[in-house]
C-alpha cells in the first residue's frame, strides 16, 4: 500500500496509471465501450471524416476507427500481458530454483539461458513463426520461448543476493523448510525485481508486436490490431496519411504510460533510490545496463 | 591477455555448436512435410506419394538424424546452406549480399547512435536535473516509446514526398541511407545515452572527483577523467548493439524496402523458404554469439580486472 500511494505522489505515474487502467479496462469489455461493430463494413463512410457518430472516423472499408482501436486492445495489450505474465513466471520459477539450490541445477540452467540468450529476441521470434507460421499465436508463443531466460537470469542474480543476507542464514539455521524461506522470506523481497523487469519489458513487447502485425506475421485481417491498421493505413499513406495518427498515437500514448510507470515503479521499490544520491546513482546504472541487454525497440 | 582470448574463444564453441544443433531441428519441429513444401513451392501440380518419396531421397530427408545433421553442419561451414526452395539457388548467393547490406546499415546507425548517445548523455549528466536534461530525458521518452515503422512512415511521407528530398525506398545512393539510419538511431539513441548518463552520474559522485577538485584541477580536466571512465563501462554495452540492432532492423528494412536480412526474413517466413530461415537464424545467431566474445575481449583488455573471471 505504501508503494502505491508513493506511485500516487508522483503526478506523472498517477496519470500513467489512470491511462493503462482506462485502456485495460475498455479492452477488457470492449463491446460496452465501442460504438459500433469493428468489422462493420460500410462502404458509403469510405475515408470519411470525424464525425458525432464516428468520432475517429471511418477506414478504407468505412468500418468505426475508434471501435477497432477499442476491440484492438485486445491483441495488442491483453495478450501481450498474457504472454509477458507467462514468461515472468516461467522465469521467475526457473529463476528462484537456480538461485536457491545452487550447484549442478544451477550450472545446467544457467547453460540453457546462455543458449536461449544467444539467439538475438528478433530472430527467434521470426525463427518460430516462420517454422510454425504466422499467427498472433505463434507470436505469443515466441514471445515466453525467448523472454524467459532473460527474467530467469536477473530473478537468480537477485535471488542469490537476498539467499545470502543474514535473516535468510538464520531461518536455515533455525529449521525453517527451503519452500517456507523461499514463500516467506524470498518471495516477498524479490517480488520488487520482477516488477521492474516485467513493467520495463512490456513496453518494447507491445512495439514489438504491433511491429509483427504491420509487417503480416501476426494478427490477420480482419482482426482489429494497432499494428494491422498501420499496415492498412499505409496502402492509401501518401493520398491519406491522416489515417496513420489514431492508430500511432494510441500506441505512443499507452507505451509511454507504461514507461513512465515503470520508471516510477522502479524509484518507488527501491528504498536506495529514494534516500541517498549517490546509491541511486549507482543503482540506476546498474538497472539500466540490466534492461539495456533485454530491451529491443520495434 | 593471450590466454584470456584464447580461453573465451574456446568457450564459445561448444556455445556455436548447440546453436547450430538447435537451428538445424527447428525444421524438424515445423507441421509441415519439407518434401511438400518443395514440390508446392515448384507448383507442382498433382503430389504423388512416389514423389514425395523421390524428393526425400534428393533432399537427404531419408536418412538417420545424425547424419543428417552433421552433413549440414559441415556444409555450413563452407558457407553452402542448401538450395532455396522457392527459387532453387544457393542459399548463400541470397543470403550473402543481404547480410552485408544489413551489415552496412547497422554499422552506420551503431556509429551515429554512439556519437549520439555520448553526446547527449554528457550534456545531460554535467546538467543533472536541469532544464536540458529533463527536456532531453522527457523527448527521449516519447521517441522510445514511439513504434519505429510509424516513424519511418511519417519521415517517407514528410521528408520523400512532401518535400521531395530523399528516396521513399531502396539502397541505390548515400541519401538512401538517411531515413533509415535516423529512423534506427531515435529508437535506439533513446535508450543508450541513459546509460552514458548513469555512468557519467556515478562517476561525478567517486572519490577521484572530489580529490581532483580539492587539488584545484580545472573543472575541464576533470570532466575529461570522468567520461573516459564512464566509456569504460559503456564500450560493452555498445558492442553488444551491434549484434542487437542487426538482428532488429527487420520493420525498418520492411518499410523502406531495404534489400537486407529483414526484408529477406519476411519474405521467406511468407513463402516458407525453410532453408532460406535457417540460415537466417544460424547466420544471425552466430554473429551474436562473436560480437559478445569480442565484446567481452574487448572489455578485458580496457579492463585488466575482468581477466581473473575465465
Amino acid at each position: 500500500m505504501t508503494m502505491l500511494r508513493n506511485i500516487w505522489k508522483d503526478k506523472l505515474a498517477a496519470i500513467s496509471l489512470s491511462i493503462l487502467a482506462i485502456v485495460l479496462t475498455a479492452g477488457i469489455f470492449a463491446p460496452l465501450f465501442a460504438p459500433h461493430d469493428p468489422n462493420e463494413v460500410n462502404m458509403k463512410l469510405r475515408y470519411a471524416a470525424s464525425s458525432w457518430e464516428y468520432l475517429l472516423g471511418n477506414d478504407h472499408l468505412g468500418r468505426c476507427i475508434l471501435s477497432r482501436l477499442i476491440y484492438g486492445i485486445r491483441p495488442s495489450v491483453l495478450w501481450v500481458l498474457a504472454a509477458l505474465a507467462g514468461s515472468v513466471m516461467l522465469g521467475t520459477a526457473v529463476g528462484f530454483v537456480a538461485g536457491f539450490f545452487r550447484g549442478k541445477v544451477d550450472a545446467a540452467l544457467m547453460r540453457v539461458c546462455d543458449v536461449m540468450l544467444s539467439f538475438p529476441g528478433y530472430v527467434m521470434t521470426l525463427a518460430i513463426v516462420g517454422i510454425m507460421g504466422v499467427g498472433l499465436e505463434n507470436i505469443l508463443a515466441a514471445f515466453i520461448l525467448t523472454k524467459w531466460a532473460w527474467f530467469a537470469r536477473i530473478i537468480r542474480t537477485s535471488v542469490l543476493q537476498y539467499a545470502e543476507s543474514e535473516y535468510v542464514r538464520f531461518a536455515k539455521a533455525a529449521g525453517a523448510g527451503s519452500f517456507h524461506i523461499i514463500r516467506r522470506h524470498i518471495i516477498p523481497v524479490t517480488a520488487s525485481d520482477v516488477a521492474v523487469v516485467a513493467s520495463s519489458s512490456f513496453g518494447s513487447m507491445i512495439l514489438q508486436i504491433s511491429g509483427f502485425s504491420f509487417l503480416g506475421l501476426g494478427v490477420q485481417a480482419p482482426t482489429a490490431e494497432w499494428g494491422m491498421m498501420l499496415n492498412e493505413a499505409r496502402e492509401v499513406m501518401f493520398s491519406r496519411p491522416e489515417l496513420m495518427l489514431a492508430p500511432g498515437l494510441t500506441i505512443i500514448i499507452v507505451v509511454s504510460a507504461i514507461n513512465f510507470l515503470s520508471d516510477s515503479l522502479q524509484a518507488a521499490l527501491d528504498p536506495k533510490l529514494r534516500t541517498s544520491t549517490s546509491k541511486a546513482a549507482e543503482q540506476t546504472s546498474a538497472v539500466s545496463a540490466k534492461q539495456l541487454l533485454g530491451r529491443e525497440v520495434a | 591477455m593471450g590466454r584470456y582470448i584464447v580461453r573465451r574463444l574456446l568457450i564459445s564453441i561448444p556455445l556455436l555448436l548447440v546453436i547450430s544443433f538447435l537451428t538445424f531441428i527447428l525444421i524438424n519441429l515445423s507441421p509441415h512435410d519439407p518434401a511438400e513444401l518443395v514440390l508446392q513451392a515448384q507448383e507442382v501440380p498433382v503430389i504423388t506419394e512416389e514423389l514425395l518419396v523421390q524428393t526425400r531421397e534428393e533432399l537427404g530427408l531419408d536418412q538417420p538424424f545424425l547424419v543428417q545433421y552433421i552433413e549440414w553442419a559441415v556444409a555450413c561451414l563452407r558457407l553452402d546452406f542448401g538450395e532455396s526452395y522457392v527459387t532453387g539457388k544457393p542459399v548463400w548467393s541470397i543470403l550473402g549480399p543481404a547480410f552485408f547490406n544489413t551489415l552496412k546499415l547497422t554499422l552506420v546507425s551503431v556509429a551515429v547512435i554512439v556519437l549520439l548517445s555520448i553526446a547527449l548523455g554528457v550534456i545531460c549528466a554535467l546538467r543533472e536535473g536541469r532544464l536540458v536534461d529533463k527536456s532531453v530525458r522527457g523527448i527521449s521518452f516519447f521517441l522510445t516509446s514511439m513504434p519505429s515503422y510509424w516513424l519511418a512512415a511519417l519521415m517517407i511521407w514528410y521528408f520523400s514526398v512532401k518535400l521531395d528530398l530523399l528516396p521513399t525506398s531502396g539502397m541505390d545512393s548515400l541519401a538512401s541511407y538517411v531515413l533509415p539510419v535516423i529512423v534506427i538511431a531515435i529508437s535506439y539513441a533513446g535508450i543508450y545515452f541513459r546509460f552514458v548518463r548513469s555512468a557519467m552520474i556515478s562517476n561525478l559522485n567517486e572519490d577521484y572527483v572530489l580529490y581532483g577538485r580539492a587539488c584545484g584541477l580545472p573543472e575541464k580536466k576533470i570532466t575529461k577523467h570522468i567520461l573516459k571512465n564512464s566509456l569504460q563501462v559503456s564500450v560493452s554495452v555498445f558492442c553488444m548493439a551491434i549484434p542487437i540492432i542487426l538482428g532488429s532492423t527487420v520493420v525498418v528494412e520492411n518499410v523502406f524496402a531495404w534489400p537486407g536480412l529483414g526484408s529477406l526474413s519476411v519474405k521467406s517466413i511468407l513463402s516458407r523458404d525453410f532453408p532460406m530461415i535457417q540460415a537466417y537464424v544460424l547466420v544471425l545467431a552466430v554473429a551474436f554469439v562473436l560480437f559478445n566474445t569480442l565484446s567481452d575481449i574487448i572489455n578485458a583488455v580496457i579492463n585488466p580486472k575482468l581477466r581473473n573471471d575465465l
